[in-house]
């Protein structure tokens, strides 16, 4: 047996050859149409001088990286403090005892009142709005309102995602462990919540790269980040190019980590769970 | 006469208009087993859950060890630690390996020390046969292994009663005499036992005492000869036959 393959093996061979062939051929014809025909539009000439400008591009690199630190500041302090305040939030919401009603009343407006406003619009409104109080420095800065307009905003987002995750823990789950003289607490915090932030990873990555993207909203109010970089360069040169860098920075990051979640999640899943349904 | 561990008087319960159990007495004696059997929806899964304080009960005291333990808003978790449960689905924790499913709670609520919990568990595992499966996680076991890690897991924190709750019913029928061969050791090792079960030959040959539910009440409740050969009452009558005529004692 072990020589010939089996008839199954054949077959599926056979299956993989002809699908290979076929994404192959009309993936080429994509790519080739591309790169043939954008070429032949009237102003094509134009566009490449002032949007691929290899010159231009390598000039402004350092400029932008120089920028990217603050978005990547802005990120690095937003993320962990949307992730805490997002799982009391939907802690606090999920809550059963009736005493807490006030909290779970309260964590339902805020989630409401934040999603239900673009985020544009309250970093305009914290950004500009709070600052206008008179504080001293340094709490008068536009990036910490800023950033504080994107912890909010996000966190009402992803207070949802970890609802959503702890609603899908069967409340079997929370039964076994009460049985075992596990508070509460000790029932979220070991048993409930470990299993929903599992489950909600996926959705969880797409609200960071989101938010990593949505940094560079923070720029609106003052902040030299890096699309605003960008800008600066494009007024300087007359010359699109700096936005096609930014572009490229930002992508060298969020694809990256795309991809190292989805490897994580997947060994999680290989090492906790048996066979596999194909 | 040995001790009365876990005294139930009175107890009754619903959901709404629904009347789960009505005017529940029975005494369960220290070391002795207690079968619950009955048609489904006859209230044996929500008798074992108000013993183990998941529900509350609504009339009625439940007493361990002659304190009342149904008195409402005491806290239940030192009373769980000392009533363990076993469930119908196992209710493992599927993140969790094994060896850490058993050790949370002793680890968590009892502040026994990682090593000596660690240590405790392989004991008990290996006693029933899971010793090389301390670091499986639950969705790699077969449903007999993992209902036996279950026991493990709820035997670690060592328990004065254990509450089985239809432990073999989501089984493959090869898996069943695995689980009950536990239970007959956990006879032997003088365990108190309350459980709720389909399997009528094992309630037969492994109880002493036998309770009858029907409609939320105890329609019957003897010894398993008498509550086998000449039941008293007209619907136990009739419930044990449907059993014996479909082959199943």
């Amino acid at each position: 047996m072990a020589t010939t393959t089996s008839r199954r093996a054949a077959y599926e061979q056979k299956r993989k050859r002809r699908s290979i062939a076929v994404a192959t051929v009309s993936s080429l014809i994509v790519v080739a149409a591309i790169v043939l025909l954008v070429p032949k539009m009237p102003r094509w000439d134009r566009v490449r001088h002032s949007f691929f400008n290899g010159e231009r591009f390598w000039d402004s690199m350092p400029r932008l990286l120089h920028a990217f630190v603050l978005d990547v500041k802005i990120f690095a302090w937003c993320a962990p403090l949307i992730l805490i305040l997002a799982m009391l939030v939907a802690m606090a919401r999920n809550s059963r005892s009736s005493a807490l009603f006030p909290l779970r009343a309260l964590t339902i407006a805020y989630t409401d009142i934040m999603r239900g406003v673009p985020v544009i619009l309250w970093i305009y409104l914290i950004g500009f709005g709070v600052p206008g109080l008179g504080m001293d420095r340094p709490w008068n800065s536009p990036l910490i309102w800023g950033s504080v307009a994107l912890v909010l905003t996000y966190a009402s987002y992803v207070a949802e995602v970890f609802r959503a995750g702890i609603e899908s823990v069967h409340e079997s789950q929370r039964a076994a462990a009460r049985s075992l003289g596990l508070s509460n607490w000790q029932t979220m915090r070991f048993v409930v919540i470990p299993q929903a932030v599992r489950r909600v990873v996926p959705p969880l990555m797409n609200d960071l790269v989101s938010l990593q993207k949505d940094v560079a909203l923070v720029s609106l109010i003052g902040p030299i980040e890096i699309l605003r970089q960008a800008g600066i360069d494009k007024s300087k040169f007359a010359n699109f190019t700096p936005f096609i860098g930014a572009a490229v920075i930002f992508l060298c990051i969020t694809i990256p980590l795309t991809r190292t979640t989805d490897y994580l999640v997947e060994r999680e899943r290989r090492r906790t769970t048996g066979t596999r349904v194909r | 006469m040995s001790n009365i561990k876990l005294s139930l008087r009175g107890l009754s319960k619903s959901y709404g208009n629904n009347t789960v159990l009505q005017n529940i007495t029975l005494d369960i004696a220290e070391g002795s087993v207690v079968t619950l059997i009955g048609p489904s929806g006859s209230g044996k899964s929500t008798l074992l859950r108000c013993l183990n304080l998941l529900e509350p009960i609504d009339d009625g005291a439940i007493f361990l060890d002659d304190i009342d333990i149904s008195v409402p808003g005491l806290d239940a978790n030192p009373i769980r630690r000392r009533i363990g449960m076993v469930f119908q689905n196992f209710n493992l924790f599927p993140h969790m390996s094994v060896m850490e499913n058993i050790i949370l709670s002793p680890t968590r609520t009892l502040g026994i020390d990682k090593s000596i919990a660690r240590a405790k568990a392989i004991e008990l595992l290996e006693r029933f046969g899971l010793g090389d499966k301390a670091h499986s996680y639950p969705d790699q076991l077969s449903g007999g292994q993992q209902q036996r890690v279950a026991i493990v897991r709820a035997l670690a924190i060592e328990p004065e009663v254990l509450l089985l709750d239809e432990i073999t019913s989501s089984l493959d029928p090869e898996l069943v005499g695995e689980v009950l061969d536990v239970v007959r050791e956990l006879k032997a090792a003088g365990m108190t036992l309350v459980l709720a079960t389909h399997e009528m030959g094992f309630a037969r040959d492994t109880s002493d005492v036998v309770c009858v539910l029907d409609g939320g009440h105890i329609i019957e409740q003897g010894p398993p000869s008498q509550v086998f050969t000449a039941p008293q009452s007209e619907r136990a009558q009739q419930f044990l036959q449907s059993i014996i005529n479909s082959g199943r004692l």
